[in-house]
Parts: C-alpha cells; structure tokens; sequence
C-alpha cells in the first residue's frame, strides 16, 4: 500500500530531522535509495522548486515527493506523515512548559535559550544574504573583489531597509515589491 | 471571527508568503502575533524557536503548532498547523502537474533574486528587534556571538547549540543574579542609586 508506506517514511524523516527543511535532505536521500521512487537528481529539482516557491522547505519538499510518488493524494499523505511527530511533540512540551513556567530551572534555561535562538536566527539571515547578494562563485573565477558583489541586488536590499525602517508596512508588500523589482530590471 | 478560523487564516497567510522556511516566517509572526494581536510577547517568540530548534521537524511546523497550541488548545496547534502546509501542498501539486521547469524560468529566476534580498533584510530587522528584547546583559552578548560565529564557521549542528546554551544559562543565570544582587547591594549602601535595589535582572553587571 503505497500511501502507507509515505505516510511511515515522511512519518520517520518528521520524527528524526531536527531543525530546518534542509535537515531533511539526508532522509531524501536515504528513502531515494531504499525505495526507488526518485532518483538524486529528481532531488536536485526538488530543493530547485521548493525554494522558488512559498512555503516552508520541508513540506514542499514532502508534497513534491509525495505527488511524484503517489499522485495528488500521495503529495497530501507524504506531508501529513512530515508534520504528524512534530505536532504530537510540540503538543506535550508546551504542557510540560505550561506546568513549569514559573519553575526557576526552566527560567535559567530560557536565559541562556534567547541569545542562543537569536544567534542561530541571526547567522541563517547572513546565509541568506550570502547567497542573496554575493556572487562567490564569479569571485572564484575572476579573482576581482569588485565582482563578489552583486551591487544591483545590494541597492535593491538597501532600498527595501531603508523603507522598511521609515514606513513599517507589513513584510509581504516588501517581498511583492521585491518580486516585481527582481522581474522588471531583470535582476 | 471565531478564534480557530483566525489561526487557519493567519496561518494558511504565513504559509502562502514564506519563502525560504521557518526563519523567514519571522518578520510576519512578529508584526502579526506580537505587534498587532499581542498573542504573546518577543521572548515567548525566542522561546518557541529555540524549542522548535531542538525538538524534531521542521522549524515552521513546531512554530505553528506551539502557537497555535498556546493560543487554543490542540485544536488550535492542529488548525495553525495545517493552515501553515497548505498553501504548500495546493501550490506544489499545481507546480508538478503543470510546470515541469518551473525553477528553470527566467522569469521565476529573477523574482527569486528580488525576493532573496528582501528575505535577508527582513530577517536582519527581526534579528535587531529580537535582540533588543532577548540580549540583556554581558552574558547574553557572550552566548549570543559564541552561537553566531559557530554556526556561521563551523558545522556544528544547531540542536547541540541549543542544548549548550541552555545549561550555560542554568549556570549562568545565578551569577548573573549574584553580581547584579552586589552592584544593587553596593549603590545602596553609598546611598547613589537606592531605586536599583532589588532588580535581578543582571542588568547592572555589566557595568561594574
């Protein structure tokens, strides 16, 4: 039964993949080779389209396999079984939490958790903008420190801050704008 | 609007216009949940991510469902849950049905160097404001610029990250309070700053 077999597979890569959509990479591979149902480079096309559309990573990746695999219904069970242990996970913490807010270990704990978190938010925005504004790859080839930046995307980035910070309208119109801006100059 | 048909819409919202996964979700739960429906506060949001770091899945799916869990019930985690994929599944399947080279285009190409520059901004501005709530004394800039750097130069896997800072935080924590107990102690006893006794919020050790 093909949907049961989906389900336990992305059931077991939502259970062991800790982190972002990425983690789950590993997991791809792995079910890749046992099962047969797509190949490397299928995968290559996947991480391709799930980051060019909205959505988190995982669960395009998870709906791109599962509609691969197994038709619409399959795309549908695939991300039900990914997002299945994290529910039944997070459900029991936030009680146990709930119960222990105020206990002074847990308080300790969130102290050190906040800067952590913060850091680990701040370095995924600096490899977003790795890849966003430079261009390591020309650099690589040229040598010419001039052409690691990509100065079009940097302007468009500093124009968006400096609107952001001056007129605080809500985040999508920023990426909207981005968008049309990205499409129009032919970034 | 009934509160759970809230979290579906909000969610599904969330979901149709992140891209790039659960950090990029960021900048939109804090103007929505924080700024504009006071749900819950920053540190809660810091919370919830450190947690959604650390537990298995994906960052997006545990920020949802913590959220909505909080806010409703397990109905309610359910509900923000499945709000947050949908918009995936419908847009995926659609793509896979009709576009084989959707990423190939030219025209999605471009759009996605535009979107990828506002995504970085974006997170940055959360990062500040964040930071500006959840960096409040010298050990929160240590563990801070310790979980930055290593993220960003070394392989270590952010779970270990996580679970690190949480016990340099039930170590730290105490000294933090002792120092800030002394500087309160001290300022009362010269008589200069008598409103700071009594703060335990180690936000005066840095200073001495």
């Amino acid at each position: 039964m093909i949907y049961l077999q989906l389900f336990w597979e992305f059931f077991k890569v939502g259970l062991f993949s800790v982190g972002g959509g990425l983690a789950t990479l590993p997991f791809l591979y792995d079910i890749s080779a046992k099962t047969g149902w797509f190949t490397t480079a299928d995968i290559a096309d996947m991480v391709a389209v799930s980051e060019s559309t909205p959505g988190p990573l995982g669960i395009n990746m998870a709906t791109y396999v599962g509609h691969k695999t197994a038709g619409v219904t399959g795309g549908i069970v695939a991300t039900l079984g990914l997002i299945a242990p994290a529910i039944v996970v997070i459900m029991i913490i936030a009680r146990i939490l709930t119960a222990f807010r105020e206990a002074k270990v847990v308080q300790d704990t969130f102290y050190g958790l906040r800067p952590a978190s913060t850091g680990l938010i701040a370095a995924a925005g600096i490899g977003v903008a790795k890849i966003a504004l430079l261009r390591i790859d020309l650099f690589r080839q040229t040598g010419s420190v001039l052409s690691l930046f990509n100065w079009k995307l940097i302007l468009l980035a500093a124009v968006i801050y400096i609107t952001l910070v001056k007129f605080r309208k809500h985040p999508i119109l920023y990426i909207a704008v981005a968008a049309a801006a990205g499409i129009i100059f032919q970034l | 609007m009934p509160v759970l048909l809230e979290l579906l819409l909000l969610f599904a919202e969330i979901g149709a216009t992140t891209f790039g996964g659960g950090y990029a979700m960021l900048p939109i739960l804090q103007r929505e949940l924080v700024e504009k429906r006071h749900w819950t506060t920053e540190e809660q949001l810091m919370d919830y991510y450190a947690i959604g770091q650390c537990t298995p899945g994906i960052i997006a799916v545990n920020t949802a469902t913590f959220i909505g869990n909080t806010k409703a019930g397990m109905i309610g985690g359910i509900v923000a849950t499945l709000g947050v994929v949908s918009p995936s599944v419908v847009i995926i399947t659609i793509i896979s049905i009709f576009l084989q080279n959707f990423a190939d285009l030219s025209v999605v190409k471009h759009a996605f160097n535009g979107i990828r520059a506002a995504v970085c901004v974006l997170i940055m501005d959360s990062v500040i404001k964040l930071g500006k709530k959840s960096i409040r004394d010298l050990w929160g800039w240590i563990i801070f610029l310790c979980v930055l750097l290593a993220s960003l130069l070394s392989g270590i896997s952010p779970v270990l990250l996580v679970v690190l800072s949480g016990v340099a935080g039930i170590v730290l924590k105490p000294v933090a309070d002792r120092s800030a107990a002394k500087a309160a102690d001290d300022a009362a006893k010269s008589g200069t700053e008598p409103e700071a006794s009594g703060t335990l919020d180690g936000e005066k050790e840095d200073r001495t």
